[in-house]
């Protein structure tokens, strides 16, 4: 009898520290580095930003952010093996728009967008139409006027099929009730490139295009809700008549069996970061534009972005 | 200005940092699957804390150092360190094999130094002009590219170009496994889900290059490398005069590594590979490329180390990364808030100028610490017996397989491709004409989809691929390169009815 009620004390007693130790542990978090997984290759925008982030991190939370690249798929590689890595709140993966929505929907690639628990979103590229400095096209009515009597003439070089850029073209395609042909690209460098070098006549690109080339091409609109600071004289589509706001969003996400204290405060601590006045003027320059999504509002935010994406996904016959 | 610029990069620490930064990236370049990318995405995360050009500085010492170390596996183990290494690999080993190693090691450092000189030449005294030949080249030029790297199949496999060309196909096949990078297709999985990566370049090297030579290496009772009993020194008194005979291979090399490199969409395997392919259509009479040839050893490593400099023209001047590794210096460039773009070399000269004189530097270290790294290689993987040899490099392939992107399904495909690839070769079919499909083929792909989209949308198709200037000589380039040998052997056969 009496050892039962030792192995019955021994039990709470094991309960209650567990549920200590849960609390302590995210309070104490984070006590060493972390896992910041990137599922595309080092060097593009993800990773960047990432970059940027990384001594935030280290400065306000003491501990180390390590960075690990994990590309293939187009980002699909990485996120079907989140699920997988440890929840104790050391992993966390990068995640984008549109590609957690349209890959899934288009193809089985081995995670659905309700398996990636996304905690934060933190920053957006809005799309943006850009092209040379010496085009002819100086606004936008200009390269829609053109388009309308030259069908399909009008070639715009973009990152990939099924993107950001690429939607933001049928989307706009659709509310000009023009026709355009988007030659895509492998990313948005290749995509620039092809720009600068006359291949094409415009590019669906972003912000940060405009804020990597400076004077060297023009930005006929931006797809924000007011306008970039960085770029004050470029118009938003919205301006212009058209209800265009989007492009490539990023934040983080956690596996699933992370504990929903942890995830909260994961959340935190990305907001805290885009909360610092250094780290927003730097974002800023770089030509993004940061968005506070946190972990409460997720859920929400990603119900209004699946539905744009697919409505578009469809009149491109990238979803059946 | 000069003597400024010059003096800020001899700053004690910078010296430190580029020696430290050569050898780094030598010993990681020399492990296969640890590429030059690799080793300076790793160490971004030091520079943060250093001043720009001090940062810049190092990763370019990494970065030059890692392209060179490639060649030692190249050599000694025929299998490319990096990708960049390809070609170092036809004439490389075969001079390993017959007991010249250190020669080979120490002739690719010789080449490696001039070009990395050449490269970093250009950035400093053309880079502007020259960045523009980076926006010359359109899809259209890109897809023409591929086809000539294609034609160099009937140069690599000499005599057996129907085996040449399976292996390229094979390759090409390959190289579609997985989501397809601009139309997002998935094809070729098999409904395997592992197979939506596709085939990672670095894991196909390894698999197809060093599995078979560790399958021979335990088939076969003798030693790896023929191994000379007396101490040679590093064989300077033999290399130099080598090289110096090659003077016209390595300016050439260096030039089409500076130009390739300078092009976003090629990069340092491409451009060895053209490299070589030039310097052995200017074989001399007796030259044996492709049999242990100095000259195909210095036209890769040259060319190779030229595409340093070269890349970092577009990179510095247009923000638009020349190579890989220069897609990961512009974002620590971005992370330092340094600018790039044309005005770069005149707002922030002093980080750019001290930079380039810091490349110089650092390929001038390359000499001395590549020299000495390449004796202690050699010497290790001559006189390692094969018991512990041939785990070591093993355990290398998975490690370097694994790292290429962490994923366990990488090391599964490179031991399966290098099956396949021990099974072909017994055959006739040789690992780099696969290779070369699997490089090759998404450049061509991607080229031909947009240069036939944007042909169909301004309505002239014919135009678009054979019009334009550069696709013509490309075209042309192309057709010399397939057909000069058949008839210069019909000539020769001609001239001598009575030979053999």
């Amino acid at each position: 009898m009496k050892n039962c009620h030792r192995l019955i004390a021994a039990g709470l007693a094991l309960a209650f520290t567990a549920g200590a130790a849960s609390v302590a542990q995210a309070q104490d978090f984070p006590d060493k580095s972390v896992d910041y997984v990137i599922p595309f290759g080092p060097g593009g925008e993800s990773d960047i930003s990432a970059r940027l982030q990384q001594p935030y991190f280290k400065e306000k939370y003491g501990q180390d952010m390590v960075i690990s690249y994990k590309p293939g798929g187009g980002g699909a590689v990485g996120w079907s093996q989140l699920n997988s890595s440890d929840g104790d709140g050391y992993t966390v993966m990068g995640i984008n728009l549109p590609h957690i929505v349209i890959q899934p929907a288009t193809k089985d690639v081995g995670y659905t967008t309700d398996d990636v628990t996304g905690i934060y979103w933190f920053h957006y590229t809005p799309d943006a139409i850009v092209v040379p400095a010496d085009s002819d096209f100086q606004s936008l009515q200009d390269l829609i006027d053109y388009a309308k009597e030259n069908p399909g003439k009008v070639t715009m070089s973009g990152s990939g099929k099924g993107t950001a850029n690429h939607l933001a073209s049928i989307r706009f395609d659709e509310m000009a009730d023009i026709k355009t042909t988007y030659v895509p690209f492998k990313g948005t460098g290749a995509a620039v490139t092809a720009l600068l070098g006359n291949q094409v006549l415009a590019e669906w690109g972003y912000t940060t295009v405009g804020a990597q080339q400076g004077d060297k091409v023009r930005m006929l609109a931006v797809a924000m809700d007011e306008r970039h600071p960085a770029f004050p004289d470029v118009p938003t589509f919205k301006e212009l008549g058209f209800d265009l706001v989007g492009g490539a969003y990023r934040g983080i996400a956690v596996p699933k069996d992370t504990p929903e204290e942890l995830r909260q405060k994961w959340s935190d601590i990305v907001g805290s970061i885009n909360a610092d006045e250094k780290f927003k003027k730097q974002m800023l320059d770089g030509g993004f534009a940061l968005i506070d999504v946190p972990y409460d509002e997720v859920p929400a935010f990603m119900e209004k972005r699946k539905a744009e994406y697919l409505k578009a996904a469809k009149s491109a016959g990238i979803v059946k | 200005m000069l003597g400024e610029h010059l003096a800020q990069a001899l700053t004690p620490l910078n010296v430190l940092l580029a020696l430290g930064g050569v050898a780094a990236g030598t010993i990681i370049g020399s492990i296969p699957g640890l590429t030059a990318t690799m080793a300076v995405a790793v160490l971004v995360p030091l520079t943060f804390t250093m001043d720009p050009a001090s940062a810049l500085i190092l990763l370019g010492a990494i970065y030059t150092g890692a392209i060179y170390g490639g060649a030692y596996s190249a050599i000694l183990l025929n299998t490319p360190g990096t990708p960049s290494a390809i070609g170092t690999t036809f004439d490389g080993y075969p001079m390993a094999k017959r007991g010249d190693g250190d020669l080979a090691v120490t002739i690719a450092c010789l080449g490696s130094v001039v070009g990395g000189l050449v490269g970093a030449f250009f950035l400093l005294t053309l880079s502007p002009p020259l960045s523009e030949v980076a926006l010359a080249f359109g899809p259209v030029e890109y897809f023409w590219l591929a086809i000539f790297g294609l034609s160099l199949i009937a140069a690599l496999s000499e005599g057996a170009l129907a085996k040449g060309l399976m292996g390229a196909s094979l390759g090409l096949l390959l190289s579609c496994v997985g989501v397809a990078e601009i139309s997002a297709d998935v094809r070729l999985t098999f409904g395997s889900q592992t197979m939506i990566g596709g085939i990672e370049v670095v894991s196909a090297l390894i698999g197809l290059y060093c599995i078979p030579v560790l399958i021979d290496l335990v088939a076969t009772p003798d030693r790896h490398l023929k191994v000379e009993a007396e101490q040679r020194g590093f064989r300077l008194s033999e290399a130099v005069p080598i090289v110096w005979r090659e003077k016209i291979n390595v300016v050439r090399s260096s030039i089409i590594g500076t130009v390739v490199g300078i092009l976003p969409g090629a990069g340092g395997s491409v451009a060895g590979l053209v490299a070589y392919a030039e310097a052995r259509r200017a074989a001399r009479q007796g030259q044996k490329y492709g049999s242990g040839e100095p000259g195909g050893v210095i036209a890769t490593e040259s060319a190779n180390n030229a595409t340093v400099g070269g890349g970092l023209i577009p990179t510095l001047v247009l923000g638009i990364p020349g190579t890989p590794p220069d897609a990961i210096i512009l974002g620590a460039l971005l992370v330092q808030g340094v600018r790039t773009g044309p005005q770069l070399f005149e707002s922030q000269g002093s980080i750019v100028y001290t930079f380039i004189y810091g490349l110089f530097l650092a390929t001038l270290l390359m000499l001395p610490v590549g020299l000495l790294i390449g004796r202690y290689a050699y010497k290790t993987v001559v006189t390692l017996p094969k018991a512990l040899l041939v785990p070591s490099v093993a355990f290398m392939t998975i490690i370097g397989s694994y790292a290429i992107r962490n994923s366990v399904s990488d090391v599964i495909i490179m031991i399966s491709l290098g099956a396949v690839g021990w099974v072909l070769a017994r055959v006739g079919i040789a690992a780099s004409p696969i290779v070369l499909g699997i490089i090759l083929g998404p450049i061509a792909e991607q080229g031909f989809v947009q240069a036939w989209t944007i042909g169909s949308a301004i309505g002239d198709l014919p135009g678009m691929f054979f019009g334009r200037p550069i696709s013509i000589a490309i075209i042309l380039f192309t057709l010399v390169s397939l057909f000069l040998p058949v008839i210069q052997a019909r000539m020769r056969a001609r001239r001598m009815p009575n030979a053999d």
